[in-house]
């Protein structure tokens, strides 16, 4: 692949402000790629800064009952503070398997034939333990969703029977809020989960169906849109060739409809992203809602300062998700042109 | 960081596999001691009565034992007392009140029972400042600091002002069958103001009453103060000590005043699950005894300690600040009145852990005051239902064995499950666990079943 195309693919999967970087190693018009990046990196950089210096300075001046709101330095210094106490934590963790083993060797030796066992670590979940839970449970949920919605989507979109059918339920369901939801979820999760040794947590399997029944509905609308607009003169070459339904799905409807689909996709992920956040509040199940939740509690000086760091990783994480998935959008709707 | 993974995983794997081995050879080895269960999840409320729980995790008193105890804040008692019954949790900081209802069926019904106490004297009663600021200048002052104790007295005419301006006076507790709602209503109902009755069609206890009692989560109590929705609360520490410093509201008075001895929390278990594992059931207990022995060892030499774990954003999570002063008797009410409290915050000491049934009878007496109990009952039903859901017999094995292990110095127990009759109270009024229902006639307010005394 030469600079060139490289630097088309990069602009193509949404990393435009490296194209030019790639075009100015190429030696392709330095003074253009030049202006190019001064306003995709520089203009957003500038503007970072000021809302850094403008947030340090109007910062100080709030103040709440726990003390004024915290600045960028503080919200940093708390960040430290949460990855020190993840690293203090793991060390607990390996000294409490170390005081296990001792004392199962111990018990070993006083009667050879004692039943020794070695149980999991008992310590809290720390920080980044709660972005890992919450990453993997949006995760569950969106998949869940995704199987759910793009076939519904595409017999929405092929036949106007069921499009007919299933419209109503849609339109009831699709403006219900996540919380509305949840304690329904809660309950019937509770009623029909009854094992007490499941390979799930109860509040796992609570928190990713709640994020599946918000994030249902972008992908299922735009996977049905996507089918219902597929050329008609595409649909006719396959009545003339006689294709299979299945050939018919698989070569040319799901094909066409791909932008569409991923379209609804990235809008899912956010919204269930966002969903994800609210329910682990609410229902105080692991993840950073709670992390959130627990420090408003908590109500201590560093408070403040923490559920500000989780405000940035949450913000920072849907960024990056809303990327990736607009990057495989954008590859999947070039992939034809 | 691979490689640390690494021997984890094979410190963890081997004697696992050593031990299935073991295990299937030595079935008919094991002895009449061994331990039921050893991977235990209790529950807590953020309070800093859940101390010897998390004593007994942080010091390795759990562990001493076999046991591996995983511990878990929970959002209210509400969610406690749902956990406990359904098996979520194996065990929890709770409320005296929880498994007595749950035993004459208020509420959900369930057979819970409590081996162990936790806490005497840990809650207060906290006013906003724009009540207090009302109350302030009717209160009799002794060297220029109100006088305590302050009676409710002298919130009725604040009260009253609210009625006649057409507002709601709201004040909240953590739970109906809380020892903060009783305590509430006794110390409201000594200074002549009528908190509320429960009945069969009112189960929020705000018939006839002149104030609004409503629940409200412990750690959510300064934020509910703060953004107006209440007027005061009742509510275990560090959360009045938290209102004071964030300069919301001013506690008014503290359990010790209301009851010298007041039985706050206790540790709730499913009575299914003690039948089926005794023996862990009293390695727990053993475990809670020597961490309730650290928390009051040396007269408090340990509290400091205990502030800084206690303030850890896993535990309780307040500032060390804020929790250090109701464990270490120094008792904040106002900027510049700290008075000392020797009796706030016991763990051990004056038998504060042990499960005494007049305890338990006295939270049943105040269910009946306020008609969560609907009808009048014999004396022996109390002592009946006392009886099914504490449980000093485990307590005293445990502390035999606590004891007989010698690495722990224990007081010397009780001499009876029965505190001795006492007027400990703030309108002196005498409590005989032994008849409740010459109590009930007794009380001011409150359903009085002189009938059923026979």
């Amino acid at each position: 692949m030469n600079a060139f195309s490289l630097a088309a693919f990069l602009e193509r999967i949404g990393l435009t402000w490296l194209a030019p970087v790639v075009r100015l190693c190429a030696g392709d018009a330095p003074g253009v790629q030049l202006r190019s990046l001064g306003f995709q990196i520089g203009v957003p950089a500038l503007a970072l800064i000021v809302f850094l210096g403008v947030w340090q300075v109007t910062a100080a001046g709030i103040k709440t009952s726990l003390g004024s709101i915290p600045g960028p330095t503080e919200v940093w210094s708390a960040f430290n503070g949460l990855i020190d106490a993840h690293r203090a934590e793991r060390v607990k963790a390996t000294a409490f398997y170390d005081r296990q083993a001792v004392r199962n060797a111990e018990r070993l030796k006083a009667d050879p034939a004692a039943a020794v066992s070695v149980h999991a670590w008992t310590g809290k979940a720390t920080f980044l333990d709660q972005i890992v839970t919450s990453l993997k449970t949006v995760f569950t949920g969106f998949v869940i969703a995704t199987l759910v919605a793009v076939p519904l989507g595409v017999l929405c979109g092929t036949n106007r029977v069921i499009q007919a059918a299933l419209n109503p339920l849609i339109q009831i369901f699709k403006p219900v809020s996540p919380l509305a939801w949840l304690p329904i979820v809660t309950l019937a999760v509770s009623a029909v989960y009854t094992t007490q040794d499941g390979v799930f947590e109860k509040s796992f399997i609570t928190s990713a169906i709640t994020v599946t029944l918000c994030s249902l509905w972008p992908t299922l609308i735009n996977t049905a849109l996507g089918v219902g607009a597929v050329d008609k003169d595409l649909i006719n070459v396959a009545r003339v060739l006689n294709l299979s339904w299945y050939t018919r799905i698989t070569k040319i409807v799901i094909p066409s409809a791909l932008p569409l689909i991923f379209t609804g996709l990235r809008l899912s992920l956010g919204v269930g992203w966002m969903v994800l956040i609210a329910a682990e509040m609410l229902a105080q199940n692991p993840g950073l809602g709670k992390f959130v939740w627990d420090e408003f509690q908590n109500g201590s000086a560093q408070s403040l300062g923490r559920m500000m760091v989780a405000v940035f990783v949450i913000g920072l994480i849907g960024f990056l998700l809303d990327r990736v998935m607009q990057s495989i959008q954008q590859l999947a709707s070039y992939s034809r042109a | 960081m691979l490689v640390m993974n690494f021997t984890l995983a094979v410190r963890r794997l081997m004697p696992l596999m050593l031990g299935v081995l073991v295990t299937a050879l030595s079935v008919n080895a094991r002895a009449g001691d061994a331990l039921e269960r050893q991977e235990l999840k209790f529950g807590f409320i953020k309070l800093t009565d859940c101390a010897p729980l998390i004593v007994a995790y942080e010091k390795g008193f759990f562990e001493d034992e076999g046991l591996y105890v995983t511990l878990e804040a929970q959002a209210n008692w509400k969610v406690v007392l749902d956990r406990v019954i359904d098996g979520s949790l194996d065990g929890s900081h709770m409320l005296p009140g929880q498994p007595l209802s749950a035993a004459i069926g208020f509420g959900t019904q369930a057979a819970l029972v409590t081996p162990f106490a936790m806490g005497v004297n840990t809650l207060a009663i906290t006013v906003s400042n724009e009540v207090w600021g009302l109350m302030k200048p009717k209160i009799a002052t002794d060297g220029g600091k109100p006088l305590h104790p302050i009676k409710a007295e002298a919130l009725k005419p604040v009260i009253d002002t609210f009625k006649t301006a057409g507002k709601k006076f709201n004040l909240a507790m953590v739970f109906p069958t809380s020892t903060h709602n009783y305590l509430l209503r006794y110390w409201l109902a000594a200074g002549g103001v009528n908190p509320g009755y429960y009945s069969a069609s009112d189960s929020t206890g705000q018939t006839d009453g002149d104030v609004l009692l409503s629940v409200t989560p412990p750690p959510q109590m300064p934020a509910t103060l703060e953004s107006g929705t209440i007027h005061g609360f009742s509510v275990g520490e560090p959360w009045n000590q938290q209102a004071v410093r964030k300069g919301i509201g001013v506690p008014v008075i503290t359990a010790d005043e209301i009851w010298q001895r007041t039985p706050e929390k206790i540790f709730g278990m499913r009575a299914d699950f003690v039948a089926k594992n005794p023996n862990t059931t009293k390695a727990v207990v053993k475990a809670l005894i020597r961490a309730a022995v650290w928390l009051d060892a040396e007269n408090g030499a340990n509290r400091k300690e205990l502030a800084q774990i206690l303030s850890r954003p896993d535990y309780v999570g307040a500032d060390v600040a804020v929790i250090e002063g109701p464990i270490t008797g120094q008792y904040q009410f106002e900027a510049g009145d700290v008075r000392p409290k020797p009796k706030f915050n016991l763990y051990y000491r004056d038998n504060a852990s042990y499960p005494f049934y007049s305890d338990a009878v006295w939270f049943l007496t105040q269910m009946r005051r306020w008609g969560q109990i609907g009808e009048a009952k014999s004396d022996a039903w109390y002592a009946d239902i006392a009886q099914k859901v504490y449980r000093p017999d485990i307590y005293r094995a445990a502390a035999e064995a606590v004891q007989a292990g010698g690495k722990t110095k224990l007081e010397a127990s009780p001499t009876g499950d029965y505190l001795a009759p006492s007027a400990g109270f703030i309108d002196g009024i005498e409590f005989d666990g032994k008849q409740p229902n010459a109590y009930l006639a007794k009380l001011p307010f409150g359903r009085k079943d002189a009938v059923a005394a026979k």
